[in-house]
């Protein structure tokens, strides 16, 4: 069996800081805009559909269903070459974004598009975490 | 004002090299724009405006290649956009020309990706910044991206392993035919699904060749080019792209070939019907088949059944790719010069064994970056005299 992916401490500024520390909580944190009710994600200072300041986090519901995957046989970086094979994803969450993630928890000849999963943390130390997904 | 016609590529020179242990990448340019120069007639002293992009380069790499060429160019433009960055910078090179800020425009490329033994589909991306942060925790290889793309498209639209191998094979077909492809031997449908998975669905023969290498293009009026050496290649429509995950809900399928094309096939008048060949690039097959769709030369979904049956092989009605392409003539980790060279030489006629009969009109188009993440499209549509 492959080792798991060990994740490192995620790079994050202010305007993506909420993120991580839910993350670190256990918490799936999305933002989305007061006025126009936009959801977005990647975390930005503002609304970039109408430009307001008032953005809000609220905690996403962690499940969601692969988007597409694909399993990866060869990496030659570090620490990715102990590791392999992996499954690289994205699941569609159930409130609209589409997360770049790892599928794990299951074989990865096992995964299929529109297959339902659930969001899980692996902590990374500093109150921080690193979110994947599991078959729901 | 249009620029339709106004601009000409006046030379061009793909380095031979697919390996130079012995070469720096300044001396892979610095020999490739001699080699343009020349079949155009004209010398350093005659270029005003330099463009480049790589790999290695360092943010202030156009001053360094300038000095090392002892250029003092007028207008300087180093976009990195990754490998469509040089299609791209023959936009910006007409616009500028067009605009009176430069008169010849030197576009050059080198790179020693293979004899420095670096990974550009497979090594990881371990970046330590906050944007990064969301997508290189996972083992985002090159590769893994394309092929999230790939795996998304066969579940849509029943696209098969087999289609996409086609691909592998008519490029490899068209190196047979190229004395410097790096890759000349053909190889069949089989082969390719008898590779390895490198990132699934993708196999290894769906992946493009890591080679040294380098190119460069002269790009002048096309006033000025009729004076010159080569027969004149004309701009007729171009365009630029980048698209990236939005808000968070990217149509991977959807690529910014759609928007470039949009604009280039509008500037020139002209129609998919229009054009003769096309050289798109082929980081890996399913690229081919996504960049096909999304540039109108089929409906999306369509793809796979468009490179069936030898359509895109030389003599088929869209020859592709008739270098070899990177998937088997060269690719030093940005390719997109060598597909303006190539589109150039069909439309001169110079192309022997593998010269399209009678090509009057070729389409480019590079992608830089990932599909699956973020990337960059560039479109140019070309006329032969």
């Amino acid at each position: 069996m492959a080792k798991e992916i060990e994740y490192r401490s995620p790079a994050f500024d202010w305007e993506t800081r909420a993120f991580w520390e839910g993350c670190g909580r256990e918490e799936l944190v999305l933002q989305r805009c007061r006025e126009c009710k936009t959801v977005q994600h990647r975390p930005r200072a503002l609304c970039v559909s109408c430009f307001s300041d008032s953005i809000e986090h609220f905690v996403a519901s962690g499940r969601g269903t692969v988007h597409t995957y694909t399993v990866t046989e060869q990496n030659q970086a570090p620490p990715f070459r102990e590791c392999l094979p992996y499954v690289l994803a994205y699941v569609e969450l159930d409130e609209g974004p589409r997360l770049l993630t790892n599928v794990v928890g299951c074989e990865p000849a096992s995964v299929r598009i529109g297959m339902p999963v659930q969001v899980e943390f692996v902590a990374t130390g500093d109150g921080l975490g690193v979110p994947r997904f599991r078959p729901a | 004002v249009s620029l339709s016609g106004e601009i000409a590529i006046a030379g061009v020179y793909e380095h031979p090299t697919r390996w130079a242990p012995d070469k720096t990448e300044a001396q892979i340019i610095a020999e490739s724009a001699r080699g343009a120069l020349d079949e155009a007639g004209l010398t350093l002293d005659d270029v005003d405006a330099l463009f480049t992009a790589g790999m290695s380069a360092a943010p202030m790499g156009v001053i360094s290649l300038a000095e090392y060429l002892n250029l003092k160019p007028r207008y300087v433009d180093g976009t990195n956009i990754g490998g469509s960055s040089f299609v791209a910078h023959v936009n910006h090179a007409a616009a500028a020309i067009h605009a009176g800020l430069a008169e010849v425009a030197l576009i050059v490329y080198g790179s020693t990706a293979a004899s420095n033994a670096f990974a550009i589909g497979t090594g990881g991306r371990a970046g330590g910044d906050p944007v990064s942060a969301f997508t290189s925790p996972y083992g985002v290889t090159t590769v893994g991206g394309y092929a999230l793309v790939a795996r998304l498209h066969m579940e849509r639209y029943g696209t098969t392993s087999e289609q996409l191998a086609q691909i592998a094979v008519a490029a490899r077909h068209h190196a047979s035919l190229n004395p410097v492809a790096k890759m000349r031997q053909e190889i069949t449908v089989e082969d390719v699904l008898g590779s390895r998975i490198i990132s699934d669905p993708l196999h290894l023969l769906d992946c493009c060749i890591i080679s040294d290498g380098g190119g460069a293009l002269v790009v002048t009026s096309a006033e000025r080019a009729r004076d010159l050496a080569r027969p004149v290649v004309t701009v007729q429509g171009m365009g630029e792209a980048v698209w990236h995950q939005e808000l968070g809900q990217p149509d991977l399928l959807t690529i910014a070939a759609r928007q470039s094309s949009e604009h280039a096939f509008h500037m020139a008048g002209l129609t998919p019907d229009d054009v003769d060949l096309a050289m798109i690039y082929d980081s890996f097959t399913i690229t081919v088949l996504v960049t096909l769709e999304n540039l109108g030369f089929c409906k999306p979904g369509e793809g796979g059944a468009f490179v069936e049956d030898g359509r895109i092989r030389l003599g088929g009605a869209l020859p592709v790719n008739l270098d070899g392409g990177g998937l088997s003539s060269n690719h030093p980790g940005m390719r997109g010069i060598f597909l303006v060279i190539e589109a150039v030489r069909q439309l001169r006629g110079e192309c022997g064994p593998r010269q399209v009969e009678g090509a009057q009109r070729a389409l480019v188009h590079g992608t830089g970056g990932l599909l699956g993440t973020m990337h960059s499209g560039a479109t140019l549509i070309l006329q032969g005299a």
